[in-house]
């Protein structure tokens, strides 16, 4: 690395060109399989810089992000699913939502704030839990939620899921939401709320010792993951119009964890460089998968990858770093 | 017995023995003295194959020729006699007394022999005897010390090292320790390194005595040298004779 | 007793010995090298499949099945330490459950790939799927057979453990890894010993399981996994006799929501559990029988 380094300002500018640009050429000439992979593609971007604001800055460790995907997302639907259809595919669904049908921002918030709202009680009680325990906490926590999503069909439809949600998340919409939220992480990262964070994560004992709430920081990136991740889980049935319980479980918990700790656990720039190395990558082998017969063979490659980045460098591929932006 | 030449070793990016010089001859009982961080417990970690060490030879005398402790593993040396009694006695709390004797002849398969040492150690430490049965996370800090010692010797040792043995006992059972490490190596030819803190009490039992500083060797002489040097062991130990 | 509580009885005894035998070896491994080890659900459904290939192949007597199936699962867990633990011992607890579940992945993703992803079964041998009367209850054998099995495998376990020269091994290292190889213990051998012994239990659990509830899939070891892992915290982590008890009490547990809740809540069986274990995490970390080892932040 030379000594060229962006100042913040310039690296947003860059990022919003950049991103407007690829926007601009995708709508005006890409196809719709392409616009639907950038729109995927930036998703999982979006995703993974909240999970490195959540797991990265403050060093919990969480894989309960599809949890609040999900929650997020049966939320949103609520409100976004057509009037007409709704008595059918949510027959206990109260009157109230039946005739209403609401742009997908506002709908996602509302999920968002769900979400979160969910983060925060459920943080309040798992959030003292050490290491791994937290880890499994949340990971039957992606558990518990599939199976409320399973048994409350009145509501979801269940295992049989629902079709024909309106795709009213658009590539132009989704990256806006996207650079939003990569703006929030950074400004979170390099205030002093964000140092307060990564010094809980280097030693708690010492954080504590300067007075630093490690239980309200961890809870507040809890919950605020949270919330981004209902945001993110409710843009996602609105690209692909079908969503069932099992839409956001194990596998997409484990692609996330592989994507920040490829990145670099609390870098921002390798978040979004490795959530678009996977997704895209992930895309390009797919074709193969197929031709071989070997369904699984991806995520086969991906588990290895993590391995062999975890062995090789622990810390992933940028650590806490933010590589090319003067951040002092 | 053993020739230290030279040793570089770090722990993580820390160099902490920089240049380490040492032999101990059979048969002798050999003191390693010097300040807290001097680098004594790395030294023997460096010894029983548990450090890495970086630069350097240490050679441990065998009966098929000189054995490159550099590059051998804890269990190998164990195998050729050379026993590694560690800082904090670090008994198996949870184990009884006489799991923990069982565990030092580990590499032992003679069944008939094991138990032989273990009446031995008995014999030596009869407390051990009454307490066999007993977790030994239930002994006092003298008994557990008398364990360690007991432990190590179940291994039927060549070379004993043992990291600060007085740490935290009471002046009798201290010297009990030490009377009991004082015979082992007049009855038996045990060489034995001592690790120790409380300069006085090493080199009293001991033929030769090293003083640490920094990683290195700063001053050696037989053990009444060093203990008649009340110059020395100020300056370097801050011990007021 | 009414027939419906004795069949309850049973089936939580039948349940809770597949969750304790997975349990069991989950706990063994923490013990020994303090790693959560994810993938071990993943072993029990490798145990299945191998019992699936043994009785397709129809080369084995079903005497030596359980025997080769143990076997084959000891040499899994083994091995998977081998290629995929051994480099990371000793890292960070996060790099080893992160490794954990990537193993655990690539398993299930393996198994996909090989194995397809419908759903195979096997049976058991005629005798097992005869039902004979308790009282007037309606049992059947296999029922029976697995608690049996289950209490004779753990008793030899820790008869294993108490008794043998490397059986007090693996508690020393479990204890103290320093001190042990101190004493000429080599790691690499007793955590091979541990992973594999693990590895067995899963995979006869494996065995059992498909022969009990008909039908096994290369994803079947996570949930259930997971729910080992539950058991073992009940019971109290680093515990022979605690991933056993944590075991039943799981089972029990969960035979007990399904059977005396109205039929409509069945479906929150899993749920339940897991909020059993955040329930157990805030107020006993330690478990039943586990020491008080510092489980909070």
């Amino acid at each position: 690395m030379t000594g060229f380094a962006l100042s913040q300002r310039q690296a947003l500018l860059l990022l919003l060109l950049v991103t407007g640009v690829a926007v601009g050429l995708l709508e005006g000439f890409g196809s719709g399989y392409l616009r639907t992979l950038a729109a995927l593609s930036l998703i999982n971007v979006l995703l993974a810089v909240s999970l490195t604001m959540t797991n990265g800055f403050t060093g919990l460790f969480s894989l309960g992000h599809p949890a609040f995907m999900t929650i997020g997302a049966y939320v949103a639907v609520i409100f976004t699913y057509p009037a007409g259809r709704k008595s059918f595919a949510m027959p206990d669904l109260p009157e109230i939502f039946g005739s209403i049908e609401w742009p997908l921002p506002l709908a996602a918030l509302i999920g968002a704030l769900a979400a979160g709202l969910a983060g925060r009680l459920i943080g309040l009680t798992v959030l003292r839990l050490r290491t791994h325990y937290l880890a499994v906490a949340t990971l039957g926590l992606i558990i518990v939620v599939q199976t409320l999503a399973l048994n409350l069909d009145g509501f979801t439809r269940g295992g049989r899921g629902l079709t024909g949600i309106p795709r009213d998340a658009t590539l132009p919409l989704i990256a806006v939401c996207t650079v939003v939220v990569i703006v929030l992480c950074w400004r979170l990262k390099h205030a002093s709320i964000g140092r307060a964070m990564m010094a809980v994560r280097e030693n708690e004992m010492a954080a504590r010792c300067f007075g630093i709430d490690a239980f309200r920081l961890k809870l507040f990136a809890f919950t605020l993951g949270a919330a981004i991740a209902g945001f993110g889980g409710a843009l996602l049935p609105h690209v692909v119009s079908v969503m069932s319980p099992k839409s956001f479980g194990l596998i997409m918990a484990f692609n996330l964890i592989a994507i920040i700790v490829v990145g670099g656990q609390g870098s921002i720039i390798g978040a979004i460089v490795a959530a678009l190395a996977i997704s895209l990558g992930s895309e390009a082998l797919r074709p193969l998968e197929e031709t071989l017969g070997l369904y699984g063979m991806t995520q086969v490659a991906v588990a290895a990858a993590l391995i062999v980045v975890l062995l090789w460098r622990p810390k992933g591929l940028f650590g806490l770093d933010e590589p090319g932006v003067r951040t002092e | 017995m053993l020739e230290v030449k030279d040793i570089h070793l770090q722990r993580g990016r820390t160099p902490v023995l920089r240049g380490l010089d040492l032999a101990v001859g059979a048969g002798e009982v050999a003191a390693l003295i010097g300040a807290n961080g001097a680098g004594k417990t790395s030294t023997l970690m460096a010894l029983s194959g548990l450090l890495p060490v970086a630069s350097g030879s240490a050679t441990l005398a065998g009966p098929d020729g000189p054995i490159d402790i550099t590059r051998s593993d804890p269990a190998a040396l164990v195998a050729a006699g050379l026993i590694h009694c560690p800082e904090g006695r670090q008994v198996f709390a949870q184990l009884s007394v006489e799991e923990n004797l069982r565990l030092g002849a580990y590499l032992n398969r003679d069944a008939a022999r094991i138990a032989e040492l273990r009446d031995r150690a008995f014999d030596l430490f009869p407390i051990l005897a009454e307490r066999r049965h007993l977790p030994a996370g239930g002994l006092s800090g003298g008994e557990q010390m008398m364990l360690a010692v007991a432990r190590a010797l179940m291994a039927e040792p060549r070379v004993l090292l043992l990291d600060e043995p007085s740490l935290g006992l009471a002046p009798q059972v201290t010297e009990t320790i030490f009377d009991t490490l004082r015979d082992l190596n007049r009855q038996q030819g045990m060489t034995l390194l001592v690790v120790e803190q409380n300069a006085m009490l090493a080199l009293e039992i001991a033929h030769r005595g090293f003083v640490m500083q920094d990683g290195r060797i700063v001053h050696s002489g037989s053990g009444a040298e060093l203990l008649g040097d009340a110059a020395l062991l100020e300056a370097y130990l801050g011990v007021s004779a | 007793m009414s027939d419906y509580v004795i069949q309850q009885v049973i089936n939580g005894l039948s349940l809770g010995s597949l969750y304790a035998l997975v349990a069991i070896g989950f706990s063994l491994i923490y013990g020994v090298v303090r790693l959560v080890n994810f993938a071990h659900g993943d072993l029990m459904m490798i145990g299945s499949f191998i019992t699936l290939g043994l009785v397709a192949s129809g080369y084995t007597p079903w005497v030596v099945v359980p025997l080769v199936v143990m076997f084959g699962g000891f040499l899994a867990g083994g091995m998977i330490e081998r290629v995929a633990f051994r480099s990371i011992r000793g890292a960070p607890m996060i790099t080893g459950f992160i490794v954990t579940l990537s193993v655990s992945v690539a398993l299930q993703n393996l198994g996909l790939m090989v194995l397809g992803p419908q759903p195979r079964n096997f049976s058991f041998p005629a005798l097992f799927r005869e039902r004979i009367s308790l009282g007037t209850a309606d049992i059947a054998i296999i029922d029976l057979t697995i608690p049996a099995a289950a209490i004779v495998l753990a008793l030899v376990l820790t008869l294993f453990i108490r008794r043998t020269r490397l059986g007090i091994a693996m508690r020393a290292v479990s204890e103290n890894m320093l001190a042990a190889r101190l004493m000429g213990i080599s790691l690499d051998r007793i955590v091979f010993l541990a992973f594999g012994l693990g590895g067995a239990l899963a995979a006869i659990a494996g065995l059992f399981w498909g022969g009990k509830f008909g039908q096994i899939d290369p994803l079947m070891g996570l949930v259930p996994g997971l729910k080992a892992f539950v058991a073992t915290i009940i019971g109290g982590v680093g515990s022979v006799g605690g991933a056993l008890l944590g075991g039943y009490v799981l089972g029990f547990a969960e035979i007990a929501f399904v059977g005396f809740l109205p039929p409509e809540y069945s479906g929150y069986r899993d749920a339940f559990v897991f909020a059993l274990l955040i329930l157990i995490l805030l107020v006993r970390p330690q478990g039943l029988l586990g020491r008080d080892e510092e489980e909070r932040a």
